[in-house]
């Protein structure tokens, strides 16, 4: 079929699932145990109270009532109120993200390098010592809780040699401002594009000295697959005949590694970036949590902590959404990429 | 001359497969040593409450945040508790976690991925589009929301892990029931008249099982990490009980005052046993569907 | 001085089982000029030995001991970079498969360009073209295909490309290993002819590493029959095909139909190649040799010289 027959399907694909999703989220909040509501209060409050708060929140309603007005509500980009102070989740929302996006998209850049360059290694080296260690780096990564890890960066770098911030994101007055023209201000959220747009180093060198321990902690966890994958492809790839035929040729063995055979691993590698992505989200929970990163996770994590059903049902909404928005969108890059798909 | 004959008679890969593991490279000496870390350490918590040498729980039987020494070999924590004797009681929520959240997902994805790829047509779609939703969901953030829900507690938590993996069971399942289902040999069971019911748990589900056991295992692991994640997050149990989570949890407060002894005992437990866990999963998984034979 | 001399060459394969000797102490030495063809059946080590010639046996296999020297390169023992250069400039490689051998996303031209500078980097772009196009115009095919996909061409041609890949730096050695196995049989003539028109104008050193006696015979000066990664024997090819030796050359002849011959049966050799990771004592080819006496049971056969050839068996040993 060819490539928008392909999108298409692939849409609408995509739309039940986000239902469903939509769907599973309302049931576990909201009927699962019972009453949010009740739930949210420590101490017994008086049932006027009760009655009023339900009422502020719409968890008054019949549940079918709820469900539509949820679903309309997402439809409007109003992911519910919250518990605490009945403010719109929504806002939140969108302040929060690009620190957690900022906090992927660097997780990614470490996860993918440190992976694939260990697994072009551990194939060169068939077999050997290094091989056998790279691949036991790969799965213990994995095997650390993201968390601990993070407390022993932490305490390495950050206390002991002092080389990087133990935690938050900036110090006050370093937030970049962002593309200015004329009287506008554009920023980003992400603080080395915004950095970058205006035109400051030092904001940009203090983002990214902020940035760095957490990605380097999210991205070392998560890297175990990147290696395993880099280097099954590579180990095919230079059993084919054409390598060989190329190496007696003498062709210089970097050329035949980097030029040859890792091209064939680029698409794969691609797509378990995608698939990756919400690994990297769930990840991120727990790492701003650690580093202090005022992020969505870290935001999800603290309403926990005050029982803020309404908000967290709202967190976990949204994520979902951008899951499912980005398996759509890297679907559709890979079948751009490859042909043999739609083809 | 019974049927029996006729069916044949499929050998279990299983068997074949795990004999003589210590010749099969690296996958076999993986799934040694892992299981070797697993075993220990159940063994550990098992033996627990007569090989430690306080009571996890008592307040003070030691001074408060003392670093390891010879009485207590890994330290005490701020309530003067005695590390040695919580880290061998520790792993027991993890374990019941664990097996508890396998379980589930063994009695409920193992069905429903048998019944929905063998039978195909719409009870297939409609499973697969429910599994794919749940599946596409990042792991830890659902369990959160439905341990946030439920409450603390072990079943709890379970249920919440239990709920995240039993689509990777379907999905493994089904991809396997797909595969074999068109394989000649089960096609000439049907052609011989067995029945659905025969074919799905006499032909194919042994062939299944080795990947089942793959899963599982490393479901194992995922749900030893899941769970230290939500006691991280303040989902785990109430204090009282022993817990390498809620001691990796509260450690962390303690560090900034050098008591780095509380976490990382306690830290280092979980790695191991996830490590354990996962070097059986790696290992079982590469034995089963082996990739590159050299 | 010879241009190669391989002297006591081991090459062992490690598997979990054992380590098999793919080639088993086999010496070779091919003068300037000279052609020798390579014969033996499939995994009887002639591609191994080929291979090991510029030091490109695939992992598990190592080169284990003996000797290759090239002109005055030790091959086993030299350096990386001195293997790379002796790699397409000095020994030029054709490989079995035409069609697998080239990369399928790289133009033709590409593939000399990358090789010609690999080697003469100091060559423009363009003049490393022409050079190219000038080989594919003596091979028979039209230069303006050098800005083809490899896909675009057949079988036969795609073997020619790869013969002029390995002509292209003017190599002393050219090793063929199957070159016409996976092509039809009037391609097959075509490419020998090709080879041998080559060999004569170029002056070429040829190894011809076959599974195909009926290729050797019109091609090689001398040829050597592998069996069980050992030389059986070693000898000029009117005297080998004409008074063969060794009990194997003897049944390989015979199994070659003879299209003059009326009502003659085919014939083929019993039992089949040994297990090398578990061989028999004494000769290897004993369980399959229909003179196997005591001695062959025990005693592992040395090439010795007999009648100006060199034959590995008892019944020719006199000692």
């Amino acid at each position: 079929m060819s490539l928008r027959s392909y999108v298409i399907a692939r849409i609408l694909l995509t739309i039940p699932m986000i239902m469903l999703l939509l769907t599973f989220v309302f049931l576990v909040v909201r009927v699962l145990p019972g009453d949010p509501a009740s739930l949210h209060f420590e101490k017994q409050v008086s049932p006027e109270m009760l009655l009023d708060f339900k009422r502020r929140l719409g968890l008054d309603k019949p549940l079918i009532v709820q469900y539509f007005e949820y679903l309309v509500g997402l439809l409007r980009g109003d992911f519910g109120k919250s518990m605490q102070d009945f403010s719109p989740v929504s806002q939140q929302i969108f302040s929060a993200f690009p620190a957690t996006l900022e906090l992927a998209i660097f997780s990614s850049i470490i996860m993918v390098s440190v992976g694939v360059v260990l697994g072009v290694q551990a194939s060169r080296s068939y077999n050997s010592a290094r091989d056998h260690s790279i691949r036991v780096f790969g799965i213990a990564s994995y095997a650390i809780p993201v968390f601990f890890l993070g407390e022993v960066v932490i305490m390495i770098f950050a206390i002991y040699f002092h080389l990087f911030p133990a935690g938050d994101r900036i110090y006050p007055g370093m937030a970049p401002t962002g593309l200015t023209i004329g009287g506008l201000h554009w920023s980003s959220g992400l603080f080395v594009l915004d950095s970058i747009l205006e035109g400051n180093p030092t904001k940009l060198g203090v983002s990214l000295r902020y940035l760095f321990l957490p990605s380097l902690t999210l991205g070392t966890v998560l890297c175990g697959i990147f290696i395993r994958l880099t280097r099954g492809n590579m180990l095919e790839t230079l059993q084919l005949d054409f390598v060989t035929a190329a190496r007696a040729r003498g062709i210089k063995e970097t050329t035949v590694v980097y030029g040859y055979a890792l091209r064939n691993a680029f698409l794969p590698i691609l797509t378990m970036m995608g698939l990756q992505f919400a690994a990297l989200l769930a990840g991120a929970v727990l790492t701003e949590t650690t580093f202090s990163w005022p992020g969505l996770g870290r935001y999800l994590v603290d309403r926990i902590s005050f029982r803020d059903y309404t908000a967290i049902q709202g967190v976990v909404v949204f994520f979902g959404i951008l899951v499912a928005m980005v398996s759509l969108a890297v679907d559709i890059i890979y079948a751009y990429l490859d042909p043999r798909i739609r083809f | 001359m019974k049927n029996e004959k006729l069916q044949g008679r499929i050998v279990v890969q299983l068997l074949p497969q795990l004999r003589n593991l210590r010749q099969r490279g690296l996958a076999g000496w993986a799934i040694l040593i892992g299981a070797a870390i697993v075993a220990a350490m159940a063994i550990m918590t098992v033996t627990s409450p007569w090989i430690r040498p306080y009571d996890p729980i008592v307040i003070n039987v030691g001074p408060i945040l003392s670093p390891p020494s010879a009485q207590f070999p890994l330290g005490t924590n701020h309530l003067g508790q005695d590390m040695l004797s919580r880290v061998y009681s520790g792993g027991a929520i993890m374990f019941q976690v664990a097996v508890l959240s396998v379980i589930v997902c063994l009695v409920v994805g193992v069905p429903i991925g048998l019944f929905a790829s063998y039978l195909g047509g719409y009870t297939d779609k409609v499973a697969s589009l429910v599994m794919d939703s749940i599946y596409a969901f990042p792991g830890l953030v659902l369990a959160i929301a439905i341990a946030a829900m439920l409450g603390p507690g072990v079943v709890n938590m379970a249920l919440s892990i239990a709920v995240v993996y039993v689509p990777s069971y379907f999905r493994i399942i089904r991809s396997q029931v797909l595969t074999i289902k068109e394989l000649p040999y089960v096609e000439a069971a049907t052609i011989m008249g067995a029945k659905s019911r025969t074919t799905l748990f006499r032909y194919i589900l042994p062939n299944v099982i080795p990947s089942i056991v793959a899963i599982a295992t490393i479901n194992f692991a995922d749900a030893v990490l899941t769970s230290a994640g939500l006691t991280f997050v303040g989902l785990g149990l109430p204090v009282s009980t022993p817990d390498w989570g809620w001691d990796l949890t509260y450690g962390r407060r303690l560090l900034p005052s050098g008591a780095w002894w509380v976490i990382a005992f306690p830290g280092l437990m979980v790695v191991l046993l996830a490590l354990g866990f996962t070097m059986m999963g790696e290992g079982l998984s590469e034995l089963f569907n082996p990739r590159l034979q050299k | 001085m010879p241009l190669l001399d391989i002297e006591s060459l081991v090459v062992e394969y490690h598997t979990l089982r054992a380590n098999v000797k793919a080639v088993d102490r086999v010496s070779l030495s091919m003068e300037k000029g000279h052609t020798l063809g390579l014969v033996g059946e499939s995994g009887c080590g002639k591609s191994t030995l080929g291979l090991s010639t510029i030091r490109l046996v695939p992992p598990p296999g190592k080169i284990a001991s003996g000797h290759i020297v090239l002109g005055e390169t030790d091959i086993i023992n030299c350096s990386d970079e001195d293997i790379r250069k002796v790699r397409g400039k000095r020994v030029g490689y054709i490989f079995q498969d035409p069609m697998t051998s080239l990369n399928p996303v790289k133009r033709i031209g590409a593939h000399f360009v990358e090789m010609i500078h690999t080697h003469e980097p100091e060559v423009s772009e363009q003049d490393a073209l022409k050079r190219g196009k000038d080989v594919l115009e003596r091979l028979g095919i039209l230069p303006e295909r050098i800005d083809d996909f490899p896909h675009q061409f057949s079988g036969g041609m795609r073997q020619r490309v790869m013969i002029g890949l390995a002509l292209a730096l003017g190599p002393d050695l050219l090793i063929a290993d199957e070159p016409t196995t996976s092509l039809d049989v009037i391609v097959e003539a075509q490419i020998i002819e090709l080879l041998k028109e080559l060999k004569e104008s170029l002056k070429l050193t040829l190894i011809l590493i076959t599974h195909n006696i009926g290729i050797v015979a019109e091609t090689a000066d001398r040829v050597a029959v592998m069996y069980a990664g050992r030389i059986a024997e070693l000898g000029q090819t009117g005297d080998l095909f004409e008074k063969p030796m060794h009990p194997y050359t003897q049944a390989l002849l015979n199994s070659v139909p003879n299209i003059t011959k009326k009502g003659q049966v085919l014939s083929w050799i019993p039992g089949a190649p040994p297990d090398l990771a578990e061989p028999p004592p004494g000769c290897l080819y004993h369980p399959r040799c229909p003179h196997a006496f005591d001695r062959c049971k025990k005693e592992e056969p040395l090439l010795t010289k007999c009648n100006g050839s060199q034959v590995a068996c008892h019944l020719y040993d006199k000692r």
